[in-house]
């Protein structure tokens, strides 16, 4: 008995590492792989916004890359079969993902509170924000979320995400570089991906993405705790108000007046994003800033952005639009400064509400109703 | 123990099995032990305090051998070996202070030799002191320092007090104490192992050990901080018997260990991100979500609790140490009553031997009278409130044993009283296992209510979240 306990014992350690490294090299040679799936939608409800946090613990929420995952858990995933509402997918940056607000306070709560019918049918606003600043990645979200086949795509934006340069630092974007990759091949468009590389064969492996999917379960886990609380964000955290007095500084990143380097912008991730929304309305709109009243406002408006810079911006924003035949908006200034939180583009929820009717009178109130 | 401490004990414990033939088995556990014990205790705002602590624990446990051995047996030469060990690594951890550690290793710095050097000499005059005191006077004073110290670190404003008188002699910031100050890994199973000791000693059942043998007992690294509370005599029976074969006892502990890691640091870890909380006990509104979250801690509580044991038993069986167990599948069991013979036995086994019987006999010799159903009730609830104290002395802790002294109290009555009375079911298959499945789910039930109290530290709201289980109160 005892000689045949110790036989199935080697053997069972024998075949477990066998399967386990056969599962490791399988999954390395099949590629980059996604977990599109999970307990949302099913066994409790999607997130209102995608998964994001610092703080699981008093977040019931964490960062992850894995866009499959993030879109799984999403209320999106979970909608009804597309016609049977007017589905607005809403893109942006932590704005309209809507730091230090609930998820009801955001943009898309506040439209969704208007309860609007549009072309007939009830209009559902779906919060696809992010927080980091850069229009590749609300290109690559744009991208993944047309498979749900919104009828209308609000994209709000503001300057920083415009740079160049800064495109791949949102780390969601620098962690899909297949995906970027994709976009960049597609849409001819001019990033550098060379300072990604992609995964190598054994950073493909199981055991080189145990954090990855340590990260997709316990997102599966905090699921729970949403579903009981609706809390995603950790609700106890106190902020510095964004600053009003402004030092006098001409500087917009390292270019300085008069002349903003439109070259270096990356306008053409609007086009990508127009050709991919395909047939689907897409409307484009200058999200509102701080316009701070305080010391040296004459030379900023904000922290992010001096006047030179961002005037320019926003009529060179006007200009693509107009000459592309674009639908846009440009609600710069229709927050007054005392909605501003944080940074200079995070409203709270009265600001959101605002900017919410702003959008609905200068976009929906055509072809939506409030009840 | 975290992943890495388990990783380092199994590695030393197999190097030394395979590469020592494991030979010199009480000093390599010696060594591994006392090592382990500041190794393993956390560092805390108070400065040096990762080293007092368990030089303190070493004091204390030579202290209680001195209490407990016949002073013709305690030939100081034949434990030199033992206190040279101890000794020289005490000292040689001092040295650490000069050498950068990695962050796995942990964030000790010792304080300077020099203090250590004198805190050894206290720690030695004590002893020295207790020693010429008559057997009785000694192992009275020891248990009674146990119990003080047990009040000192278990009622949290006495310890926040302790701690700031610690941080005026040490020239700390006063305000800044917090009974966190003096976190004394593994002193609670250090002082059941003591006082176990000392009692049998008081009466009469204990043989003489030598120091070695005492010390690897009491800090044997695998059940150090969490038990099980193994018997020093069944201990070091094993300790004495020869090794048997590594291939045997890699046999017998790899299915233990493998069980601990997965219950520990996969479903017990997983189920605590689900697992109520006070904070999600503050949230959640909805009876269904409380319940899931009630449900997931008395299974996370279990899980990480019985991995702990597993753990602690495969180690222990690398070392050639068979411990006790400490669970056996308490949620399947159909009353309260099974469900404490099965739910960390060790720590019942104690309180029996040490607390509840003795009690129970002073009680039937003093009071002959008193009704059965009386002696009952005041000694189980005496017990429970016990055992909840020791947790730590507070008002949710004393509920808890409450809830669970009123629970058995219940269960004693109906097995005497109801039970009888009822028709035999044992014939009836079907019913007999309805009523079988009903029951447990019911002791079960009972048992994770039970939890709110210790999960809880605020009793108004455990008692509130239990309204609102049922879906009461707003």
């Amino acid at each position: 008995m005892e000689k045949r306990n110790s036989l199935n014992w080697a053997r069972a350690l024998a075949k477990g590492i066998l399967l386990f490294a056969a599962l490791n090299l399988l999954l390395a040679a099949i590629g980059p792989f996604e977990a599109p799936f999970g307990i949302y939608n099913w066994l409790v409800p999607g997130r209102a916004r995608f998964p994001y946090g610092e703080n699981p613990a008093a977040a019931y929420n964490l960062s992850l890359y894995d866009l499959g995952a993030m879109f799984a858990s999403h209320e999106l995933d979970g909608a009804g079969v597309p016609g049977s509402e007017f589905r607005v997918l809403i893109l942006g940056d932590s704005s309209i993902w809507g730091s230090l607000l609930r998820p009801e306070e955001t943009l898309s709560g506040q439209l969704n509170a208007l309860h609007l019918l549009c072309s007939g049918k009830p209009a559902r606003f779906y919060n696809l924000g992010y927080p980091t600043l850069s229009l590749a990645k609300d290109l690559m979200i744009l991208r993944e979320g047309m498979r749900y086949q919104p009828d209308l795509i609000l994209w709000p934006l503001t300057l920083e995400s415009f740079p160049r340069g800064r495109q791949l630092e949102s780390p969601l974007a620098a962690n899909n570089t297949a995906r970027l990759g994709a976009l960049a091949r597609d849409y001819n468009l001019p990033l550098t991906l060379d300072s990604l590389t992609p995964p190598s064969f054994w950073q493909r492996t199981l055991i080189a993405r145990r954090r990855p999917a340590a990260d997709w379960l316990r997102l599966q886990l905090y699921g729970f705790a949403w579903a009981a609380t609706g809390i995603d964000q950790d609700d106890s955290q106190t902020f510095q108000p964004a600053a009003r007095d402004l030092e006098d500084d001409l500087s917009f990143h390292d270019w300085q007046p008069p002349a903003l380097p439109l070259d270096q912008m990356a306008f053409e991730l609007l086009s990508a994003g127009r050709a991919a929304a395909g047939g689907t309305p897409l409307i484009l709109i200058n999200e509102p800033i701080l316009v701070s009243q305080g010391q040296n406002s004459n030379v900023r408006y904000n922290f992010y952005y001096p006047r030179w810079a961002y005037d320019q911006y926003r009529a060179a924003l006007a200009q693509t639009c107009q000459a592309n035949g674009w639908t846009c908006l440009d609600a710069w200034d229709r927050v007054p400064q005392e909605h501003f939180t944080n940074t200079a583009i995070h409203l709270d929820a009265v600001g959101e509400r605002l900017f919410a009717e702003f959008i609905y009178e200068n976009a929906l109130a055509g072809s939506c109703q409030k009840p | 123990m975290s992943l890495v401490e388990v990783a380092v004990f199994l590695g030393l414990a197999l190097l030394w099995r395979t590469a020592a033939g494991g030979r010199a088995r009480g000093w390599f556990l010696l060594g591994l032990s006392v090592l382990a014990i500041f190794w393993l205790q956390p560092a805390t705002a108070l400065r040096g305090m990762d080293t007092w602590l368990p030089l303190a624990a070493l004091g204390l446990a030579v202290l209680s051998w001195v209490a407990t051995v016949d002073p013709a047996g305690r030939c100081w030469r034949d434990q030199l070996p033992a206190l040279a060990l101890v000794l020289g690594l005490t000292l040689g951890l001092g040295l650490l202070r000069f050498v950068p550690l990695p962050d796995w290793l942990g964030a000790h710095r010792p304080p300077p030799l020099g203090q250590i050097a004198a805190g050894i000499g206290l720690l030695a005059l004590v002893v020295l002191l207790a020693a010429r005191l008559p057997g009785r006077v000694a192992r009275a004073g020891a248990l009674t320092l146990l119990l003080v110290l047990f009040v000192l670190l278990k009622y949290p404003p006495l310890t926040a007090w302790v701690s700031g008188g610690l941080r005026l002699l040490t020239e700390q910031p006063v305000h800044l104490a917090s009974a966190l100050d003096l976190r004394w890994l593994g002193f609670s199973y250090l002082a059941f192992r003591l006082i176990h000791t000392i009692r049998d000693r008081q009466a009469g059942r204990l043989h003489t050990f030598s120091l070695q043998e005492y010390l690897v007992y009491l800090f044997f690294f695998p059940a150090y901080t969490a038990g099980p509370i193994d018997r020093l005599e069944r201990f070091v029976s094993d300790l004495r018997a020869p090794l048997g074969s590594l291939k045997g006892d890699l046999e017998k502990a790899l299915p233990r260990l493998l069980s601990g890691l997965a219950r520990k640091f996969v479903l017990a870890d997983a189920l605590a991100l689900v697992a109520l909380s006070p904070t999600l006990a503050a949230q959640i509104q909805a009876p269904g979500w409380l319940w899931l979250g009630l449900v997931a801690y008395s299974f996370q509580i279990y899980l990480d609790f019985s991995g702990y044991t597993d753990l602690a038993i495969g180690l222990g069986l690398l070392a050639g140490i068979r411990l006790p167990e400490n669970f056996n599948r308490p949620y399947s069991k159909p009353n309260l009553i099974q469900f404490w013979n099965n739910w960390h036995i060790t720590l019942t086994q104690w309180f029996r031997a040490y607390f509840f019987n003795p009690l129970t006999r002073w009680l039937k010799r003093r009071l002959p009278r008193l009704p059965q159903a009386l002696v009952v009730f005041s000694l189980q609830t005496a017990t429970m409130i016990l055992i909840g104290l020791w947790h730590g002395i507070a008002l949710n802790f004393v509920l808890w044993g409450l809830w669970h002294a009123f629970g058995l109290f219940i269960n004693n009555r109906w097995n005497e009283q109801v039970k009888p009375r009822l028709p035999d079911l044992s014939a009836r298959a079907g019913l007999n296992r309805a009523v079988t499945v009903f029951s447990t789910l019911l002791t079960f039930i009972y048992v994770s209510l039970g939890w709110l109290w210790f999960l809880l530290p605020d009793a108004g709201q455990a008692g509130r979240v239990l309204l609102g289980l049922f879906g009461w109160g707003g």
